[in-house]
């Protein structure tokens, strides 16, 4: 029960992607006067160097990062669709990049409907989400500030995630991340566990991993010296 | 003004489209004027099923783009009065179908019919999203087997979210009918039970249709098995789902396996 489990978290980042264009001259000119106007903008700010446009051959690409270094700014990647791999004295290569809009963001209406949801919860004082449906496959319940009340079942492919604790009063088929924004006292209570994976402030553990005597079983789920222990309600 | 009810499943090859036919059958037979409409644009099946296939000249694209009137592309059921299809195109694909398009031809058929059954390709994407955009009664029909269920359940999320009804703070009036239901296999622990799916879907069962060799059968001769064989087991428990449907109170009779004396003396034969 003791064996420790890998960290393992994903995270996004917004980085900034600087899009070279020819003439360079000129387009370095224009970079300067945006730097004079606005300084310390790239400070701290990890840049993507977007070689799309430019298009430059392999060898050109280390005067380019080292002119924009002279500006005060660090390159974290490169993306070059044209170029296969990069040197190891350069950024490593970046692929799979999405667009995004800083504090505006597109939702569907799946999402827009949990959104609403978590509306209603922000309201409430307690902070409390009470799900009155069963949790679907496919769908996640996604509440950064408090706990997450399903009076139902959280299907399988389902997710679940809470800043706070986590009850499941039917049976917990899908995936359930209590404490997902730091909190190491967070717990998962469920009335039966089938869960696909359990996991506490980063810490996590997979029905693979888990005791097979607490299959089936009602349990509750908390974080002990970075391991997660699953234990048997009363 | 008619019910519009949605066929659907996530997973293919549960039976969407035979059960459509032979609920579409057994509710026209009762006098309802009824309406089959073939979702699966570019895999179309459902005008073989209702032995339609030589018979279609226009269809639910050409409606919707305005090259045909919807009148010109409903095919007559020969065998039942009040029963129509309106086929899906084999050549194009579900992009071919706009969710305006698609408002105008439900409304219309809406006003007309008692029942519009839409037939639902397998999928989450464009196509099964459209068949149910419109729908007020979804008929999720599954396999008593795990990845069935799982799909199923997905399904019913966006039945929850997607729809029109969902999107107007309403909900579609879900049923599971339960297709391929073999008794000996469920009661050998092959299969999930009855009250597995239930309690892992917790959407009221419309009905149990067993596993039959009548429902191939009747695929094959381009019939609903409510049609081609009334009699047959399949049959009647699409029969009774029919009338669940449209709220008749019908006891659920879960099916048991038969064994005859000479099997139980042999012991279990392979079936």
């Amino acid at each position: 029960m003791q064996n420790k489990s890998i960290r393992f978290r994903a995270r996004s980042f917004v980085a900034f992607a600087l899009v070279p264009e020819a003439p360079l001259e000129q387009w370095l000119q224009d970079l300067d006067r945006w730097i004079e106007n606005s300084p310390g903008f790239f400070k701290g700010r990890p840049v993507v160097l977007d070689l799309n446009v430019l298009k430059p051959q392999a060898a050109e690409i280390g005067a380019l990062v080292a002119l924009i270094a002279e500006r005060g700014i660090r390159t974290y990647a490169i993306e070059a669709d044209h170029i296969d791999s990069l040197g190891n004295d350069l950024p490593p290569k970046l692929a799979g990049a999405r667009k995004t809009m800083i504090e505006e963001e597109q939702v569907d209406a799946e999402a827009q409907a949990q959104a609403e949801q978590q509306a209603k919860a922000a309201q409430s004082p307690s902070n409390t989400l009470i799900v009155d449906q069963p949790v679907r496959s496919g769908q996640s319940i996604v509440h950064p500030h408090g706990d997450v009340i399903v009076m139902g079942s959280a299907s399988f492919g389902s997710e679940i995630l809470a800043g706070g604790s986590i009850h499941v009063y039917g049976t917990l088929r899908g995936r359930a991340f209590a404490g997902a924004w730091g909190d190491r006292s967070a717990r998962i209570f469920c009335r039966r566990n089938e869960a696909e994976l359990l996991a506490v402030d980063g810490w996590y553990r997979t029905a693979e991993d888990m005791e097979p005597s607490m299959h089936g079983k009602a349990i509750q789920v908390h974080l002990e010296d970075n391991a997660i222990q699953v234990a048997p309600l009363n | 003004m008619g019910k519009v009810v949605v066929v659907t499943s996530g997973k293919g090859g549960v039976g969407k489209t035979t059960s459509t036919a032979a609920l579409g059958a057994v509710l026209a037979q009762s006098g309802k004027k009824v309406v089959l409409i073939d979702f699966d644009v570019g895999l179309r099946n459902l005008d073989l099923v209702m032995g339609a296939e030589r018979r279609v000249v226009f269809d639910l694209v050409n409606v919707t783009q305005g090259q045909a009137k919807l009148s010109q592309a409903l095919i007559r059921d020969k065998r039942v009065e009040s029963l129509f299809l309106l086929p899906a195109s084999q050549t194009r694909d579900k992009d071919a179908l706009t969710e305006e398009g698609v408002a105008s031809v439900i409304n219309t058929l809406r006003e007309k019919f008692d029942y519009v059954l839409c037939d639902s390709p397998a999928g989450i994407e464009r196509g099964a999203q459209l068949a149910m955009r419109f729908a007020d009664e979804a008929v999720i029909v599954t396999n008593p087997e795990v990845s069935s269920v799982r799909d199923s359940d997905r399904i019913i999320g966006l039945l929850d979210s997607k729809t029109l009804k969902a999107e107007q703070g309403e909900t579609v009036t879900k049923h599971v009918l339960v297709t391929r239901y073999d008794a000996g296999r469920a009661a050998r622990g092959e299969m999930l039970s009855i009250a597995d799916v239930l309690e892992i879907l917790s959407v009221p069962l419309l009905g149990i249709i067993p596993e039959n060799q009548g429902v191939l059968r009747a695929s094959n001769v381009g019939s609903p098995v409510t049609l081609d064989e009334p009699t047959n087991a399949a049959a009647r428990a699409y029969a009774d789902a029919a009338r669940r449907l449209q709220g008749d109170d019908v006891p659920m009779v879960t099916p048991v396996e038969k064994k005859g004396l000479l099997n139980r003396l042999l012991g279990r034969r392979v079936a």
